[in-house]
């Protein structure tokens, strides 16, 4: 079995961080995991301006800030990337599996960063009931097949959830030349940046609805319609539609640590502390969900200090 | 697809779910011309897909009904089928509990009724028992009828199993085939479809909730079809072991009762509902029943939460009075009728097969065994399913094994081109078989994976590709260039 000082599991900008400030801090044995084909996790497709704001103080797109510790990662012997690698099994005692193509690996770690962020919550866990053509997805779906691969998933849209991830769909659905009939709020304000508010849905006159929720789904073989109910009135009104995106929050994504043994709060999937299990150390989205990348990135850095000094109190 | 031969068929099967595939496993052992129609896009897509995958010991039918024979006979030969066809069966056993003493009389009927058809191994179990073997059963249990004989196997794979097996002994499928009319002309029938006429000796009538609109085509008037909607909900992988057993509740006139069961899949299942409805198109899911199967979930095993649901769906069984229709039409000869196949028709088909095999016999079909029958079949590699040392053999075989797609049931692209080479064509049809977009995320992170494996393995436009046939395509426009 392969040994390392240092694994981090995901290469998002909480991985990437970690990954730099441990190497800054003296650890030059590090193995970061990465299950997609490229570093970045989801920055690469949040192409809308607004990161860095606070830790570069510049304005940049997703892709923009994730390319700048790209470019360092790359430039660094001390960590090696290992892409399209995807994290099957860990043991309290750091022993991870791993798949990638030609490949079923273990490696023993001296200390462990998880960097997995999240993973979003389905029509399914708010069950909205209904049938279940095609034309459902959640919003961070359709944002990679709009941006990543180029394909539009709709026409005319209804979105469930007025998170930050929904609004920045309605913009980007009306920029593509979909029309977006809806946004529904089921609370009396919504989730997201105020910003997003005002840029994503007020500039382009996008009807949002709080305190309503969808009713119903219909359609046997793509999405037809939706009822929508005034939570308070209890009066509804139908919307003929081909898509509904879900934007009803994120979940951390932490089986892997839960696997390990390390006990989740049930309500928000998160760990009960930085450390759960000594030298394993969990960062980024994965930890509690973030509303800017800006903090992801210092508080990873912070958790990518700990683990180094943890390794060197190994010695 | 096969073209349709101009010569006569022996048999032509209406109807692609296990009834249907079951027959024409059992049938492609006999020197016989034959070919199965299936109206939707793949196999499975009706009845079938929704079942919640329960290989029943043959309790709760009455002694002298068709369904309780079969039933009981289907489970022996299920075990055998499964594994000849390398499809996943595993005996669980079941406990029908109850909760009051007076509810003991009902319990003791079932199990005399059931040892009458020849369920074996029934036993009564008492509270103490329930406490160490059934550990998160409610603590209020009193006693349960135990039938260890009961096991899970998943429904569509079955399917998908059996037809594939009965392809290799010749069998040939037509999907997307919707019959629209029957003529008999001198000994032999015509069945019309949207795209082209069949010929066929003997045609057997399977077509789930719409065998009695086939059975009407050649004049048999004496059934309706009626759906019996049930919601089912599927909970979490991590709850796997929530159970031991498959729990039943004391059965209704109309319906088993709301269970809390293990799938081969691994995810507990929770459900169905039961409620008669007009429209065989009628697959929504309601508020109504979603709390009505937490609420007598929650009675059997108290711990289980509404955030433990990850999946929900609906399926219709296609009721035809209160037991199978399983029968040659004397009026039309020929014509043979296999209607009426809800619980526990999974467990019973390939006991009905049989009995089909037998009817086309008395009525003048000569069954002649083929020299060399294939009867095994190369089993679907699952990775979900094995220990991670015989993941490490399969990937030094193929390094796509190690390039997973989908993250929460474990799925690699070889799997998922596994799939489509041995027929999957729509994103449903890949899920069914692989598990891919099963789990938890719900295809949030392999539905744009799979479908450029789809793209690239069938030769399909981004655009062209389906969630289950025609008028379920998953994108609109695509500018990918392809």
């Amino acid at each position: 079995m392969e040994s390392r000082e240092l694994v981090i599991v995901g290469a998002g900008p909480a991985g990437m961080a970690a990954a730099l400030s441990a190497y800054r801090k003296g650890i030059k044995d590090i193995l970061l995991l990465e299950r997609d084909q490229y570093l970045g996790g989801i920055l690469n497709q949040c192409i809308h301006p607004g990161f860095g704001l606070h830790h570069f103080k510049e304005d940049l797109t997703g892709p923009e800030y994730a390319d700048r510790f790209i470019k360092e990662i790359e430039g660094i012997k001390g960590i090696e990337v290992s892409l399209k690698s995807f994290v099957v099994h860990l043991t309290g005692n750091k022993v991870l599996t791993y798949l990638k193509p030609g490949k079923l690996a273990e490696v023993k770690a001296k200390a462990l960063i998880m960097a997995t962020g999240c993973r979003e919550r389905t029509r399914e866990m708010v069950h909205i009931p209904g049938t279940r053509p095609a034309g459902i997805y959640p919003a961070g779906l359709a944002q990679k097949m709009i941006n990543i691969e180029g394909w539009l998933p709709g026409k005319e849209v209804v979105i469930v959830g007025s998170g930050d991830i929904g609004l920045i769909m309605a913009r980007r659905f009306t920029l593509e030349g979909a029309r977006v009939k809806a946004v529904v709020e089921i609370q009396k304000e919504s989730r997201g940046l105020i910003r997003n508010v005002a840029q994503c849905i007020e500039d382009f006159e996008i009807p949002l609805y709080f305190l309503h929720r969808i009713l119903r789904i219909y359609g046997q073989d793509r999405v037809e319609k939706v009822t929508v109910e005034n939570i308070e009135t209890k009066e509804s009104f139908d919307i003929t539609c081909d898509t509904v995106l879900i934007s009803v929050g994120l979940i951390p994504e932490n089986d892997l640590v839960e696997m390990a043994g390390v006990e989740l709060d049930k309500a928000t999937n998160c760990p009960r502390s930085v450390e759960p299990i000594p030298g394993i150390f969990i960062c980024g989205n994965a930890y509690k969900v973030y509303d800017l990348v800006d903090w992801v990135t210092r508080d990873s850095e912070k958790a990518g200090k700990m683990a180094a000094e943890y390794i060197k109190g190994l010695k | 697809m096969p073209l349709p031969r101009p010569s006569p068929y022996d048999v032509l099967i209406i109807g692609g779910g296990v009834t249907g595939a079951a027959i024409a496993r059992e049938l492609s052992r006999y020197r016989l011309k034959i070919a199965l129609l299936e109206k939707e896009e793949e196999l499975a897509f009706g009845v079938s897909k929704s079942n919640s995958g329960i290989i029943h010991p043959g309790t709760q039918n009455p002694p002298d009904s068709l369904k309780g024979k079969l039933c009981v006979q289907g489970n022996i030969l299920t075990r055998r089928l499964a594994k000849e066809l390398g499809v996943d069966f595993r005996e669980v056993g079941e406990l029908i509990v109850i909760f009051k003493d007076d509810e003991m009389p009902e319990l003791l009927k079932i199990k005399k009724e059931a040892e009458e058809l020849g369920v074996p191994r029934l036993e009564i179990v008492d509270g103490k028992w329930l406490t160490i073997n059934e550990p998160n059963l409610n603590k209020e249990a009193l006693a349960a009828l135990y039938a260890p004989t009961a096991g899970i196997i998943s429904p569509y794979r079955l399917v998908y199993d059996l037809s594939e097996n009965a392809q290799n002994n010749g069998v040939e499928i037509f999907l997307s085939h919707r019959v629209t009319g029957i003529l008999r002309k001198t000994g032999t029938y015509e069945v019309q479809t949207d795209k082209i006429p069949f010929k066929s000796r003997f045609v057997i009538n399977a077509a789930g909730l719409f065998a009695d609109e086939v059975s009407r085509l050649v004049g048999g008037d004496d059934y309706t079809i009626k759906p019996r909607k049930g919601e089912e909900y599927l909970l979490d992988k991590k709850l796997e072991n929530i159970t031991r057993h498959l729990l039943f509740p004391l059965p209704s006139p109309t319906s088993k009762g709301i269970l809390v069961i293990k799938t081969a899949d691994g995810n507990p299942m929770i459900g169905p509902t039961a409620e008669d409805f007009d429209n065989k198109g009628d697959t929504a899911t309601s508020d109504a029943g979603l709390n009505k199967v937490l609420e007598n979930a929650q009675k059997l095993v108290p711990s289980i939460s509404g955030r433990d649901i990850i999946a929900y769906f609906a399926g219709l069984r296609p009721v035809a009075g209160n037991d199978f229709i399983i029968r040659h039409l004397d009026k039309s000869p020929g014509f043979i009728d296999v209607a009426g196949i809800q619980s526990p028709g999974l467990t019973a088909a390939p006991a009905i097969a049989l009995m089909v095999a037998d009817l086309l016999k008395r009525n003048g079909l000569e069954l002649k065994k083929k020299l060399f029958f294939k009867k095994h079949r190369r089993p679907s590699v699952h990775l979900f399913a094995i220990p991670f040392e015989k993941t490490r053999k399969l990937i030094k075989k193929d390094p796509a094994y190690g390039e997973i797609v989908c993250r929460c049931e474990m799925v690699s692209a070889k799997e998922v081109r596994d799939a489509i080479k041995r027929g999957a064509h729509t994103l449903d049809g890949i899920k069914f078989r692989t598990r891919a977009q099963a789990g938890r995320c719900h295809g949030g992170f392999c539905t744009t994976r799979v479908m450029k494996i789809m793209a690239e393995e069938l030769k399909l436009k981004t655009t062209e590709i389906t969630k289950r046939g025609k008028g379920s395509e998953i994108v609109k426009d695509s500018r990918d260039g392809k």
